[in-house]
C-alpha cells in the first residue's frame, strides 16, 4: 500500500516504538496532524506551548531512556522549540523534534511562518535533517533515532516542508534493514592498554575518588558502577546530572559535588590522589578554577565522547568508550590484577571523609529540629517530601535554590529518578518534564519541585495535565523571590535585590490551580507542612499544587568560593568560609 | 601557530555550514577555507587554516569529528605535508607586480588596455610575502583560493 508523507512519518515513528508525540499544530504541520488523526499507535499530547512539548518529550526520554518526540509547526512553533532543544543538547538527551516547514518552493522567500529551523538549531543539535524527498522519510526517521541514541546521545531535528506530506502524493514505505552511515561510527571500545594503566593507578591509590556523572545514567551502567565499587570501596560522588546512579544510601556515597556540593565531596576531590571520572565532563560548576583543581590527583577519565576528555582538565589516563563496556573491562582487569589495594590507607581516607562529613556535612534531620519559629525552611520541605514519598518518587525540578535543595536533601537511590536541567539550567523545565515522566510511568508518584519563579515559565501546562489526567504533585517552594538570583545579590552585590523580588504581585497559586481544574493547597506554618503533604499525596488521581511559603532569607550552602577559588574553598554558612 | 586542518565530509546541504559554524561556536577563527566535491561527488574535501595551540587544535579537530557528516579530520601541520595556495590578481600595468607573480609560477590570463589578470601559486607563506610586497599601488583586486594540502607519503584521508 502506498502512503502519503504524513502516513510514512507516523508508520516510521511507530516502528521506532514511539508511544507519545508531544506537539502543537499549525499550518505547515497540518498534513501530519491529519495522519495522526488516522492512526492509533502514537498518542498525541497537545501541550499549551511548544517549549512544553520539548521539555515533556525530554522528561519522557530521561525517565525511560527512549527518545522523546516533539512535533511543532514552522516559524513560531519551531522557534518556541529552541529552548527545549538547547536543554536536551546540554544534557545529552535523545530528543527528536519534528518541525513543519513551509512548502519547498517558498523556502527562502520570507514566506508566512518561514524560519530557517535547520540554521537556528544548528549549534544545539547533534544532527538535523531536512526532508527533500518524501520517500526518504522512513530512512531519515530511522537515522535520526539511531543518531539521537548512540554514542553521546543528543537531540535531532527533522524539518519537513509541507509539500513533502501532501496527502495526494503517495509512496511505497521503504527503508534499509539497518542504519549504515559511512560518516558515523559511534561504537568505540576502550583501549586495553589504557584499562591496564587505569587499573594499576586505581589499585595503588591511597586516596581515590569516583566521580560519576550523567553519562553513567545515559549509558545504563549503574550496576557496573556498583560492581566496581564493591571491589574498590572508594568514596563516590555524583554530579547534579548523575544523582541516583550510585545509591545515596550507600555508605561510600558522599553526595553531590561542585558549586553546591557537599563539603566532604568537594574536599575529597581536592585532596584525592586518583580521580576516576566516569561519564562526567568537568563542568565549570564542578571544577571551580581549573588551574587549582585537584592539585595532587592523577585523572582517569572514561567517556564515550573523546571531545569531553582533556577539554577542561587534562586526563592522565583517557579512556574513550561506552561506559558500560569500559567499566566491565576495568572490573575484569582489577579482578585479574595482583596489585593489592592498600586497605589501611583506604580506611584512613574513608575516615577522613567521615570526619569532613561530621564537621560540615549537610544536616539531614533538620525536619526533626524543634524551634519556636513557624517559618518553614526550604530544606525541610524537601526532607518532608522525601519521607512523604518514601524516597520513591520521580522528582523533576526547575532551576534555582529549590533545585539545589532537592539535589542535596532528596536521597536518590535509583538512576533516572531525578530529572532536571543541569547543563542549560532552564527555568520552566520542571512541570512539562513531569508530564513526560508521568505518561511513561502512570502508576508511580511524580513530583515537580519548583519555585514560584520557575513554575510561571510553563504554568500553562496545568491545562495539559487536566486534559490528559496527569495527577502530578507540584511542590512550589515559594520564597517570593528569584531566590538564587537574590542569593548572589546578597553575597556579591551588597544585598541590592535588583529585579529579583515580586512578593506584591504573585498570583494566588491555590486559586490558579483550581481555575485549571486541579487542587491547590497553601502552607505557611511548619506545623501544617507534613499533614498537608500527606493529604496531597493521598489524592492519588488529582494534580495537587502545594504552595509552601518558606523563609526567603535562606541560602544554599555549601557554595564554592569564586572567582579564583579551588574545590576546597567553600562558603559553609552565611559569612563562614571553610 | 598556524594550523592546516583537512576534512573529508559528506557533500550534503548544510554540511559546510556545520563545520564553519562550529569554529565560531567554539571560539576559533577561520583564516582560509577551501572546499570542493571529490571522488564520485558525494564527498567534499575541505581545508581550513586557523591559529591555535596544540590543545586548541586537538579540541577543534575532536569537535569537528563529532559532526555527523564528517568522515575524517586531520591536522596536516602535525606532520610533514604539502601545502599550496592559488591566487588571481588584477592590476594596472606594472612591471613590479608581474615580476613578483612570475616568481610564483605566475601566468598571464588577460592583457587588457587598463588591466592585467594573472594567476600564481605557491606555499601560503610565499603567497603572504608576495601580497605584502605587491602592496596597494596599481592593484585592483586579488583573490585567494585558501590553502589546500595533503599529508606527505602514504598517509591519506579516506573512509
Ligand atoms: C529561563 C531562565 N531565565 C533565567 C534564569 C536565571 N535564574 C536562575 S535561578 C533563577 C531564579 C529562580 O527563581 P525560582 O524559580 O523562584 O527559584 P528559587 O531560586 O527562588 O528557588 C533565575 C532567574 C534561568 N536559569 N532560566
Ligand atoms: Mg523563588
Amino acid at each position: 500500500m502506498k502512503l502519503s508523507g504524513g502516513d510514512l512519518l507516523l508508520r516510521a515513528l511507530k516502528e521506532e516504538g514511539v508511544k507519545f508525540i508531544f506537539g502543537y499544530p499549525g499550518g505547515a504541520a497540518l498534513h501530519i496532524y491529519d495522519s495522526i488523526f488516522k492512526q492509533k499507535a502514537c498518542d498525541h499530547i497537545l501541550v499549551r506551548h511548544e517549549q512544553g512539548a520539548t521539555h515533556a518529550a525530554d522528561g519522557y526520554s530521561r525517565a525511560t531512556g527512549k527518545p522523546g518526540v516533539a512535533l511543532v509547526t514552522s516559524g513560531p512553533g519551531a522557534t518556541n522549540a529552541i529552548t527545549g532543544l538547547a536543554t536536551a543538547y546540554m544534557d545529552s538527551i535523545p530528543l527528536i523534534v519534528i518541525s513543519g516547514q513551509v512548502q519547498s518552493h517558498l523556502i527562502g522567500t520570507d514566506s508566512f511562518q518561514e524560519t530557517d529551523m535547520i540554521g537556528i538549531s544548528r549549534p544545539i543539535v547533534k544532527h538535523s535533517f531536512i526532508v527533500q524527498n518524501t520517500q526518504d522519510i522512513p530512512r531519515i526517521i530511522q537515522e535520526a533515532f539511531h543518531i539521537a541514541t548512540t554514542g553521546r546521545p543528543g537531540p535531532v531535528v527533522i524539518d519537513i516542508p509541507k509539500d513533502k506530506t501532501d496527502p495526494s502524493k503517495l509512496y511505497e514505505y521503504k527503508k534499509p534493514k539497518e542504519v549504515s552511515l559511512r560518516s558515523y561510527q559511534p561504537r568505540v571500545s576502550p583501549h586495553p592498554g589504557q584499562i591496564k594503566k587505569a587499573c594499576k593507578n586505581i589499585l595503588s591509590a591511597e586516596r581515590p575518588v569516583i566521580y560519576a556523572g550523567g553519562g553513567v545514567i545515559l549509558g545504563n551502567a549503574h550496576k557496573e558502577l556498583m560492581a566496581l565499587n564493591k571491589l574498590l570501596k572508594a568514596p563516590v560522588t555524583n554530579t547534579l546530572m548523575g544523582l541516583g546512579v550510585y545509591p545515596a544510601k550507600d555508605r561510600y556515597f558522599m553526595g553531590m559535588l561542585g558549586m553546591h556540593g557537599t563539603y566532604q565531596a568537594n574536599m575529597a576531590m581536592h585532596n584525592a590522589d586518583v580521580i576516576i571520572a566516569i561519564g562526567a565532563r568537568f563542568d565549570d560548576r564542578i571544577t571551580n578554577t581549573p588551574s587549582l583543581f585537584a592539585p595532587n590527583a592523577r585523572i582517569i577519565h572514561i567517556d564515550v565522547d573523546p571531545a569531553s576528555i582533556s577539554k577542561i582538565i587534562n586526563a592522565d589516563i583517557p579512556i574513550v568508550g561506552q561506559v558500560k563496556e569500559s567499566l566491565n573491562a576495568l572490573i575484569k582487569e582489577i579482578k585479574r590484577s595482583k596489585i593489592k589495594i592498600d586497605t589501611e590507607a583506604l580506611e584512613s581516607w574513608n575516615q577522613q571523609i567521615a570526619q569532613w562529613r561530621e564537621k560540615h556535612g549537610l544536616d539531614h534531620e533538620l525536619y526533626l529540629k524543634k524551634n519556636k519559629s513557624q517559618m518553614i525552611l526550604p530544606q525541610v520541605v524537601v526532607q518532608e517530601l522525601y519521607h512523604a514519598t518514601n524516597g520513591n518518587a520521580w522528582v523533576t525540578s526547575d532551576v534555582g535554590q529549590h533545585q539545589m535543595f532537592v539535589a542535596q536533601y532528596y536521597h536518590f537511590n535509583k538512576p533516572r529518578r531525578w530529572v532536571n536541567s543541569g547543563g542549560l539550567g532552564t527555568m520552566g523545565f520542571g512541570l512539562p518534564a513531569a508530564m513526560g515522566v508521568k505518561l511513561a510511568f502512570p502508576k508511580d508518584e511524580v513530583v515537580c519541585v519548583t519555585g514560584e519563579g520557575s513554575i510561571q515559565m510553563c504554568i500553562q501546562e496545568l491545562s495539559t495535565c487536566l486534559q490528559y489526567n496527569l495527577p502530578i504533585k507540584i511542590i512550589n517552594i515559594n520564597n517570593e523571590a528569584l531566590g538564587m538570583v537574590r542569593q548572589w545579590q546578597d553575597m556579591n552585590y551588597g544585598g541590592r535585590h535588583s529585579a529579583s523580588t515580586y512578593s506584591d504581585s504573585l498570583p494566588d497559586f491555590v486559586k490558579l490551580a483550581e481555575s485549571y481544574g486541579h487542587v491547590g493547597m497553601k502552607v505557611t506554618k511548619k506545623a501544617d507542612l507534613k499533614k498537608t503533604l500527606d493529604k496531597a499525596f493521598s489524592m492519588k488521581d488529582r494534580l495537587v499544587f502545594v504552595d509552601v511559603y518558606v523563609d526567603p532569607d535562606e541560602h544554599v550552602y555549601p557554595m564554592l568560593v569564586a572567582p579564583n577559588g579551588s574545590m576546597k574553598d567553600m562558603w559553609i554558612k552565611k559569612n563562614i568560609k571553610a | 601557530m598556524k594550523r592546516i586542518i583537512s576534512i573529508l565530509i559528506e557533500n550534503k546541504p548544510g554540511a559546510l555550514a556545520r563545520v564553519v559554524g562550529l569554529f565560531h561556536q567554539r571560539g576559533y577563527n577561520i583564516e582560509t577555507l577551501n572546499v570542493g566535491p571529490v571522488f564520485d561527488g558525494t564527498y567534499s574535501r575541505m581545508t581550513v587554516t586557523t591559529r591555535g595551540s596544540e590543545n586548541d587544535v586537538e579540541q577543534i579537530t575532536k569537535q569537528i569529528n563529532k559532526i555527523i557528516d564528517v568522515i575524517k579530520v586531520s591536522d596536516l601541520t602535525e606532520g610533514e605535508h604539502h601545502e599550496y595556495e592559488f591566487i588571481m590578481v588584477k592590476f594596472k600595468h606594472s612591471e613590479k607586480i608581474q615580476k613578483i607573480l612570475k616568481k610564483l609560477n605566475g601566468k598571464i590570463h588577460e592583457k587588457h588596455k587598463h588591466a592585467i589578470v594573472m594567476s600564481a601559486w605557491g606555499t601560503s607563506s610565499d603567497i603572504e610575502i608576495a601580497i605584502k610586497t605587491i602592496g596597494k599601488a596599481n592593484l585592483f583586486e586579488i583573490v585567494r583560493s585558501g590553502s589546500i594540502g595533503l599529508h606527505e607519503g602514504e598517509k591519506v584521508l579516506k573512509i
